[in-house]
């Protein structure tokens, strides 16, 4: 099982000083979060990509190269990559690219993204969101598994003789999540190609969590990739955690208050009961992420935001130390009564290996 | 057994849009009979949870079972004062969130109070054309009451006849446009293929 951390790349003002961080401070930032994530001893460090304000997050695979070119162990993902309104074809020379540069350290997460004026800046349409995400794989797949590709689909100019440059690393693909909230034909598709499901896990009741992933599982074993308990599961979480629970809490709440997406809503109390958000102590943490399996069954990775609704670098890099401490705890928790045929989260040198 | 909702979008208590919800739905167990039942809602107590709902983007516990209420229902009387001169805000936020689809095919009877019947149109310019954006079948007849009407026969007559025609639906097979359910029948992936070549 890996565990690691996945952030949107927001620019948010700290609501306890006002203070809003510069575009180059918070590029910056992704980068010591992410060191700091290999030295704690987490798996995964995913960016996210956005072309909107307030994020920084337009070019992934930049800061992945920077990320990778300074550790060694940790393995680069996002959260999300845009299928809808990136080219299949720059996706696979520029993520077909880092997978050589970071010796297979990579994979990716596909989504669709919400903001609809960021579709037709990119000459698509948001209403056609499933559909593109449906065409833009299909090409994406094939660009990454034959090296002579003719094509020809609704959204993007045909292909003819086409080879997507460099060929994949030993010959095996980067590994791809599909990543939905609520999309059935998106838990469909990664369970039609046998890639793995991410459900982002935050924000939103557990139920949507347990309908998608039941689906998936389902419609994995339906086409014909294993049985349902081996299909790769990712889940996303989102905590705050202080040695004691009533700091936690005392700390977090004005960053809950005026966070991003969901601030000045349900109070922080409504929102932990009702989301998977775990504001307290690192037991209380450990206690419910351990919980995550009772809903979703036994799964490959989990990935916590922790830098977001403008909390300052220093409490993020803190949040870090105290999840490396946990870390133990959660890798024993989640090995205990995992059945030999449930599969690791899936990585490159397995991949050869195999 | 049919099950009718009558939501009131009341404010006050004791409300005038609660009273004539009341007046309707008595209406309603009367004409429609004993296996009917008719339960009344205020939307009140769920002002915080809807605009929690405005904000996060799902319900919590008990709006979200108020949703379900309103999904299983067979028909439902609808309920608003007039604030400046349509629908209240929270009569509106309350049929935002209901999902797309939710009310299609489903019979609703409107009504609405307001303190002049200089209002009275609002069913017909403001109501109608939500439920009927919303594709649920609107019965004939509005109730409108201002609050002289509180003291004129008419306004009786006026809750029986929409009542009865309320009623005169509810047993009818609805004309439901039936949209697959992609988690219980997920459309095959080769299906969605085919454009692509």
């Amino acid at each position: 099982m890996q565990f690691g951390i996945f952030t949107v790349g927001d620019v948010t003002t700290d609501p306890t000083t006002g203070r809003t961080p510069s575009e180059h401070e918070r590029i910056k930032a992704q980068v010591e979060i992410a060191k700091k994530a290999e030295e704690v001893g987490l798996d995964v460090v995913a960016v996210g990509q956005h072309h909107n304000p307030p994020f920084v997050a337009s070019s992934p695979t930049t800061t992945m190269a920077y990320i990778a070119a300074q550790t060694e162990r940790i393995v680069l993902s996002t959260s999300t990559t845009l299928i809808t309104t990136t080219d299949p074809v720059r996706i696979a020379e520029d993520y077909g690219t880092l997978q050589h540069l970071t010796d297979g350290r990579m994979d990716l997460m596909l989504g669709r993204g919400n903001t609809g004026p960021v579709y037709p800046w990119f000459g698509k349409d948001i209403r056609e969101g499933i559909n593109l995400a449906i065409e833009n794989y299909a090409l994406l797949h094939r660009l990454w598994r034959e090296d002579v590709v003719d094509w020809e689909g609704r959204f993007r100019t045909p292909l003819q003789g086409f080879t997507a440059t460099p060929r994949p690393l030993d010959g095996v693909p980067p590994f791809v999540w599909h990543g939905s909230i609520r999309s059935p034909e998106i838990a469909e598709q990664a369970a039609y190609y046998g890639d793995g499901f991410f459900h982002n896990h935050i924000f939103w009741p557990a139920s949507h969590t347990q309908q998608m992933v039941a689906l998936y599982r389902r419609r994995f074993e339906h086409y014909g990739h294993g049985t349902a308990d081996q299909a790769i599961v990712g889940l996303g979480g989102q905590f705050f955690m202080r040695r004691n629970s009533q700091d936690a809490v005392r700390e977090f709440r004005p960053y809950f208050d005026n966070a991003p997406v969901y601030g000045h809503g349900p109070s922080l109390e409504d929102f932990t009961a009702q989301t998977p958000l775990t504001v307290g102590s690192p037991q209380e943490v450990v206690e419910r992420t351990l919980g995550f399996r009772d809903y979703v069954g036994d799964y490959q990775r989990q990935l916590f935001l922790l830098d977001h609704a403008g909390l300052p670098l220093k409490t993020v890099l803190e949040q870090l130390d105290l999840l490396g401490e946990i870390l133990p705890d959660l890798r024993a928790g989640f090995a205990e009564g995992r059945p030999a045929h449930v599969p690791d989260a899936p990585t490159h040198i397995a991949a050869v290996a195999a | 057994m049919t099950r009718v909702l009558a939501i009131s979008a009341g404010l006050s208590v004791p409300s005038s849009t609660r009273l004539l919800t009341d007046r309707i739905a008595e209406s309603v167990r009367r004409v429609a009979g004993p296996g009917t039942e008719v339960e009344v809602v205020d939307l009140r107590p769920f002002a915080h949870a809807l605009a929690d709902h405005l904000l996060t983007g799902f319900a919590s516990g008990e709006l979200s079972e108020l949703i379900e209420r309103v999904r299983h229902a067979d028909g439902l009387v609808m309920v608003t004062p007039v604030f400046s001169a349509s629908y209240s805000g929270l009569f509106k936020t309350f049929v935002d969130v209901l999902e797309p689809g939710l009310l299609e095919g489903k019979p609703v009877l409107v009504a609405a109070t307001a303190g002049t019947a200089r209002h009275s149109l609002v069913l017909d310019h403001a109501l109608r054309p939500l439920f009927s954006y919303l594709r649920a079948v609107v019965v004939p007849t509005g109730v409108f009451a201002a609050t002289d009407d509180f003291a004129d026969a008419g306004l009786s007559q006026r809750v029986d006849q929409a009542a009865g025609e309320l009623a005169g639906l509810l047993g009818g097979r609805r004309a439901l446009h039936v949209v697959r359910d992609e988690f219980e029948d997920p459309t095959p992936f080769e299906e969605r293929l085919r454009p692509v070549r």
